[in-house]
């Protein structure tokens, strides 16, 4: 155990498929096939964390931790692990995409599953997003489960048709005949310098259609869970990274790292637990605005208790509303645009909810820029929330200037 | 000018031979292939027994190949499969027509697209594949539904959105599915890409079936249709392109919505067939083999059947602004495909016009017992408002209706 803890080369999944491979011989001559209705069974892990040691920032910066058997975990990693675990468990799921296979990935992010599972399970398409999306769509329908990658998600507009009228609708309209176990990933919202068309944020649209599941997940666990979940759920998934995180660490647990860890899809997680506001935010406005909670604490003794919403659609409504009976303050923090948007969505509910005579403030959003993305980093700056301002507004949410 | 080269090669060949100029086709299109519903003739003399295979040797003209070599022009069959697809194709004709008649008395609402005139494609089709194969097409769809292991009852009930649909009326007219058949698609052009995937899956999970994917020559010009060729093609998917080409997408002939009509071919590096739609063994013919290619491993193949529908695109057209009644008068009167397959089975002593009449009045019956029992089902109770949006068991806590007070609770937290 001691000299896994300190190894440089993350590969949990390779860890533990050599202890699938030495304690399950009983499993091994049964087929690996795992039917749909058998998935419908399997157990969500409850993991409890213990406090946690968040890295933020762009840098890989590695803390001692010092908890027994604590290890550190890029987003990539995370991502990575999720998907070559899920394919060893299920034979129908596979991998499709651009330069997922030989190119190990545009964003790397698939390295190594084309060396393991060779071609016919790890497939590199055309340039065609509507038309391989619709192949997704289709191998779904037909009994396999695809985790279909996009480029960006900026690329799915030309497949949206496809993702919400193909995937998203078929079993209602079918009458709950033929589902659709698809998931959809890749990375979402706001990089580097990429402009306009190359940073749009997409939860609020495939967030609006009853029929699909949306995701946007945080941190390496968040991740691990949460694309787990999303292979082994038999509705059609949103996955929506950040290009930004993927190389981020975090810290992983034991429990994290184990082949049958998921979390479940639809529930809002507490990163820091707070009295004075909730922030309710997802996706990599969670480091800004944990950032953000860390300065105010510290500079003004605000306690702000921020949560990530790990989840778009279902949305936790629950948790939201627990926080802010316990706080009386809301303001939702993220990337996408803020006309009819997901803090627009959370505060719309919250006013509808029993939670609203507990507000003392009018609750407050604070969103990307109403503008396309501008290129030049002086402009860029202004088009995302950051830290600074998440704090400036925090503050001045509670009359504290 | 010969009579026997008339027969067998068509009209043009035997003008050409005689040094006639050849009367030109009073058809908006210039249509080389042969598109009578009743030009084959049988090659021997038909055995006693029903089910004893003879063989029919299909007009010359039954189809045009790119980029490969077309079937032959002789087809097996029995006495009894004739029978089977005359029957087949009566009750098809009539549940189109029974919607039809609902659709005006308001009983089915929305849309519906029929299929009245295009009975051997999905019949003849049916015929020579399998339950194992896999079919996917457009709204047109009603008569696949049946045929890929439906009920008329399923069918006509899920169109007047009652609990005894097909889809326990969720869907409608245009989202009917079975084990093997793909539905039913509303947005045109999707269910191609849909398609490939399905034979992606066949091909991934080593079945030796064929998957076809079928679309109007309106929606031939979609570009994920395209996108759809390249795919099958680079990986060698078990796919059959279907493209029913029944001259007009909605109203818009097919001469000035593509710059290329000849569907068959635009698979680019694909082969493709171009057959007579109209000709029920024809059809048959051409899948068996489309089925044959594609499941031998030789990759995927574009299939157009040039077929004809009398009625509008659906049922709020009627489908004489863009084409001439003249047009719809002289293709059901010289080339509809029921009234050939009758002329095969009455000319050919398979059985005689009682035995015909008897089936007609049959199939009239079952599809009107079907439209009576779909009329006493009952509409679906408003609690299947709140299921199937998501798979069951994984559904969030609620789901919310139109204002914050109306919801449905699936389970506590």
């Amino acid at each position: 155990m001691a000299s896994r803890a300190v190894s440089k080369v993350l590969r949990p999944a390779t860890v533990s498929a050599r202890a699938l491979s030495s304690s399950s011989t009983t499993s091994s001559a049964a087929s690996k096939l795992v039917g749909r209705n058998a998935l419908l069974t399997t157990p969500l892990a409850r993991v409890s964390r213990s406090e946690p040691k968040w890295l933020v920032g762009a840098e890989q910066r590695r803390l001692a931790s010092s908890d027994e058997g604590a290890q550190q975990m890029t987003v990539r990693e995370a991502l990575n692990s999720a998907m070559e675990e899920e394919m060893n468990r299920d034979e129908t799921v596979f991998v499709m995409g651009e330069e997922v296979a030989r190119y190990n990935g545009a964003y790397k992010i698939t390295k190594g599953l084309l060396d393991k599972f060779g071609e016919d399970r790890v497939i590199d398409t055309p340039i065609t997003e509507s038309g391989f999306a619709g192949m997704a769509v289709g191998a779904a329908l037909a009994g396999l489960r695809p985790v279909c990658e996009f480029m960006t998600w900026n690329f799915a507009m030309q497949a949206i048709d496809q993702i919400v009228n193909s995937g998203g609708k078929t079993y209602y309209m079918s009458g709950g005949n033929v589902p659709c176990p698809v998931t959809f990933r890749g990375p979402n919202g706001a990089a580097a310098g990429v402009a306009a068309q190359h940073s749009q944020d997409y939860s609020a649209w495939y967030g609006s259609v009853p029929g699909l599941k949306v995701i946007s997940p945080w941190s390496a666990a968040d991740c691990r869970g949460l694309l787990k979940a999303a292979i082994r759920d038999p509705n059609p998934v949103c996955f929506l990274e950040n290009e930004l995180l993927y190389g981020v660490s975090f810290p992983v647990t034991k429990e994290e790292l184990s082949e049958d860890f998921l979390l479940p899809i639809g529930k809002a997680k507490v990163e820091k637990e707070g009295s004075d506001v909730t922030v309710v935010t997802h996706s990599k406005m969670v480091t800004h605005s944990l950032e953000a909670a860390e300065l105010l604490e510290k500079n003004e003794g605000i306690k702000v208790e921020v949560i990530n919403l790990r989840s778009i659609r279902p949305l936790d409504i629950d948790t939201i509303i627990k926080s802010v009976k316990k706080t009386n303050h809301l303001v939702t923090v993220e990337g996408g645009f803020p006309a009819f948007g997901v803090g627009s969505e959370i505060i719309a509910q919250i006013c509808e909810s029993p939670a609203f005579d507990f507000l003392d403030a009018p609750p407050e959003r604070v969103t990307g820029a109403d503008v396309p993305t501008p290129y030049s980093e002086s402009l860029e700056h202004m088009a995302f929330p950051d830290t600074d301002i998440i704090a400036k507004v925090l503050k001045r949410h509670l009359y504290r200037q | 000018m010969s009579f026997s080269m008339l027969r067998s090669r068509g009209l043009r060949a035997a003008a050409r031979s005689a040094g006639v100029k050849p009367v030109r086709s009073t058809l908006p299109a210039m249509r080389f292939l042969q598109t009578d519903a009743d030009k084959s003739s049988p090659a021997e003399s038909l055995p006693d027994a029903g089910d004893k295979p003879f063989t029919v040797a299909l007009h010359g003209e039954s189809f045009h190949s790119y980029r490969c070599d077309a079937p032959s022009n002789e087809i097996s069959i029995t006495k009894d499969e004739l029978v089977q697809m005359y029957t087949t194709m009566v009750k098809m004709r009539r549940m189109e027509q029974a919607a039809d008649a609902l659709y005006k008395q308001k009983m089915i609402r929305g849309f519906c697209h029929l299929a009245i005139g295009q009975e051997a494609v999905s019949v003849g089709m049916e015929h020579a594949i399998d339950g194992d194969d896999r079919v996917i097409t457009s709204y047109r769809c009603h008569t696949f539904a049946v045929l890929r292991g439906g009920t008329v009852k399923g069918v006509i009930a899920e169109l007047m959105g009652r609990v005894d649909g097909m889809s326990y009326g969720k869907g409608g007219s245009m989202h009917i599915f079975t084990p093997s058949f793909f539905g039913g698609n509303g947005i045109v052009g999707a269910q191609v890409p849909v398609g490939a995937g399905i034979a992606l899956a066949q091909k991934y999970l080593k079945k030796k079936s064929a998957t076809f994917a079928l679309y109007g020559d309106g929606a031939s010009n979609q570009g994920q249709v395209f996108e759809s060729y390249n795919m099958a093609k680079l990986w060698n998917l078990p796919c059959v392109f279907v493209c029913e080409n029944n001259k007009y997408g909605m109203g818009t002939s097919a001469e000035r919505s593509s710059m290329n009509t000849d569907f068959f071919t635009r698979g680019d590096k694909i082969p493709g067939l171009q057959v007579n739609g109209m000709d029920i063994l024809a059809v048959k013919k051409a899948t068996a083999w489309a089925k044959e290619w594609v499941t031998s491993g030789k990759g995927p193949l574009v299939v157009e059947f040039v077929t004809y529908r009398y009625g509008g695109h659906s049922m709020s057209d009627p489908g004489t602004t863009y084409r001439t009644r003249d047009e719809v008068q002289q293709m059901r009167s010289e080339k509809d495909a029921i009234a050939g397959l009758k002329r095969y089975i009455l000319e050919w002593g398979v059985t005689d016009e009682a035995s015909l009449k008897a089936i007609d009045k049959n199939a009239k019956e079952e599809v009107d017992v079907a439209v009576e029992e779909a009329k006493k089902s009952p509409f679906p109770d408003v609690k299947t408002f709140w299921t199937d949006i998501y798979y069951k068991g994984t559904e969030p806590p609620m789901m919310r209706g139109r204002e914050k007070e109306e919801f449905h609770v699936y389970h506590k937290n």
